[in-house]
């Protein structure tokens, strides 16, 4: 695959690659599947991927409810850093990490996978000792980490305002030289050209309405024999739930809890600018994150909004608040134009963490609660998946986000021990 | 922006309000009697449906009340407001 190179003058975004002619079929669901993958997001199709990649599994359907990666994968904002404090959540963001760095080859296609680096901000003394405390951590598991002080952290983004006379003066951040953003849309082609290339069948527009079943929960025989869709019911062997946002609804039709509660999350884009932010900046304490897509629009986001909510949208408040934030950490940002803003649906739990591995259905796994930071996770996700569902035994990377931790007496951090933006 | 009627001071702009969760999830009768997963459950677990969904709202920058409400979480309308106490309002589809 080429990627066309831009000449000095050309305008920002000259040097993305042209969209291919054709990209995957549209198969009709066959009537059975060794492994139905829900969801057509990135988790969906990387799964799908090294199912195929790692295990030669390819009987495999990807059942997706509206169009191929139309749900977060297409609404986030592709920040991908591995800088969590939690062990268990530095090990699976920095498999994954791994992979991005060899994604492009391994794909044989684009994803313009920039590594440029994240700054997350410290603005009060507090804020200070947990980020150095975070790099140590992250250094000891053999992540890139430094802690800045504000010059440094000037030298690396320049339009950042570093001056204290604002509400929250920047004291230093945290930097991470081997963070990045990879074009979403391109990620998600290219994991679907790839197994559709194998034989693997993405059917989009099938929406999973109900599952039937076999078998007694309470006796542990429970399995899912086949899929409920909007296209027929489908045989299936092995299942996974990847529908990030809306996995608890699908939970709920099989009578299994989880706690996840779904919010919206909103990001919006400026019109295109010169570029002039090279690096990725996060703030959690004023809450906003920021960077600079390849052609040029400033990509920013928000915190989720506090209530419970499907509809894809979310409230003005969220973003007027982001917004303040940003004009006054990035005094240039005043003369942008919004261009657009959306929201994602995403799946939080109590502890930030996510809920991957085994249900009460012996052939159903689970993956959710990825919440506002699982693109960053997408390839080693798959990864782990995939293996746990060819070989049987749980990947280690995922075996501790277990469902049963709320219920076994397993020590539930709370959100900032994770390390999450959120 | 939406607005939200406070069952005290009517309808106000969302900024006033913060959001509390799942309403009626009453405190155990008898913890000393409840399994570990009972209370994990009391502790972690919350309904999260996609349709009417009884919550709890205050009126934070208003008059400090809390009170319940069952919000359809496809489209964000509030369906009903009501005090503390008071039953939830029959609603088609909501859970209870
Ligand atoms: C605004 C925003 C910003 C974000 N920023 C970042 C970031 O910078 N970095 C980061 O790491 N993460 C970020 N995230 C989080 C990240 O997008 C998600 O954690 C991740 O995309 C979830 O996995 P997925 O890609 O498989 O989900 P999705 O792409 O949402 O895939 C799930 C799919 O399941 C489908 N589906 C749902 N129900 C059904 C059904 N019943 N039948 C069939 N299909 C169904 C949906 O249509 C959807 O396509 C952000 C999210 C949002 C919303
Ligand atoms: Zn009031």
């Amino acid at each position: 695959m080429s990627t066309t190179t831009a000449t000095a003058g050309d305008p920002p975004g000259a040097d993305l690659p042209e969209h291919p002619d054709f990209l995957w079929r549209n198969p009709e669901p066959k009537r059975s599947y060794d492994v139905v993958i829900v969801g057509g997001g990135g988790h969906g199709l990387a799964t799908a991927h090294y199912l195929v990649r790692n295990h030669g599994i390819t009987n495999v359907a990807v059942l997706e409810k509206g169009w191929l990666a139309g749900g977060n994968m297409a609404r986030n904002t592709t920040l991908i850093r591995s800088n969590y404090l939690l062990d268990e959540s530095a090990f699976v963001y920095e498999h994954a990490l791994k992979l991005w760095e060899g994604l492009e080859e391994d794909l044989d296609y684009p994803i313009l996978f920039s590594q440029r680096g994240v700054l997350n901000l410290a603005h009060t003394e507090q804020d200070v000792r947990d980020s150095v405390r975070r790099v140590e951590a992250n250094r000891l598991n053999g992540i890139d980490a430094e802690y800045l002080g504000p010059d440094d952290v000037a030298k690396i983004c320049p339009i950042l305002n570093v001056s204290d006379d604002i509400r929250y003066p920047v004291l230093g951040a945290t930097y991470q030289p081997r963070a990045g953003i990879a074009k979403h849309d391109y990620v998600a082609w290219g994991f679907g050209r790839r197994v559709d290339e194998a034989g693997v069948d993405l059917i989009q527009d099938c929406e999973v309405l109900d599952f039937l079943t076999e078998g007694d929960v309470g006796d542990g025989t429970a399995r899912v024999t086949g899929i409920r869709t909007s296209r027929g019911d489908i045989a299936c062997g092995q299942v996974a739930l990847c529908a990030a946002g809306h996995t608890s609804t699908l939970l709920d039709r099989l009578g299994v809890r989880t706690p996840l509660q779904s919010h919206p999350l909103q990001a919006l884009v400026s019109e295109l600018l010169e570029p002039v932010h090279p690096t990725i900046v996060m703030s959690n304490a004023v809450h906003v994150y920021v960077s600079q897509a390849h052609k040029g629009e400033l990509v920013m986001g928000a915190g989720v909004d506090s209530y419970n909510g499907y509809g894809q949208r979310g409230a003005f408040h969220v973003i007027e608040r982001q917004m303040a934030a940003a004009v006054e950490l990035f005094p240039v940002f005043a003369r942008a134009h919004l261009l657009r803003s959306w929201a994602g649906i995403v799946d939080v739990t109590p502890d930030a963490s996510p809920i991957v591995g085994r249900t009460p259905y012996a052939n159903v796994l689970v993956n959710s609660g990825w919440g506002t930071g699982g693109f960053k996770v997408t390839p080693g996700l798959g990864w782990c998946l995939a293996h746990t569902i060819a070989t049987g035994e749980l990947h280690p990377h995922i075996a501790p986000f277990a469902l049963d931790r709320f219920v076994t007496g397993a020590l539930v951090d709370e959100h900032g021990a994770a390390g999450v933006a959120h | 922006m939406q607005l939200i009627t406070c069952p005290w001071c009517g309808p106000r702009e969302e900024l006033e309000f913060h959001y509390g969760g799942q309403a009626h999830v009453a405190y155990p009768e008898d913890p000393q009697e409840l399994t570990d997963e009972q209370w994990a459950h009391f502790v972690f677990f919350r309904d999260n449906p996609k349709g009417p969904f009884p919550e709890r709202w205050v009126h934070g920058a208003g008059c400090r009340r809390w009170f319940n409400a069952v919000r359809d979480t496809r489209t964000y309308q509030f369906l009903a407001v009501y005090r503390i106490g008071e039953a939830q309002p029959q609603i088609p589809g909501a859970t209870t």
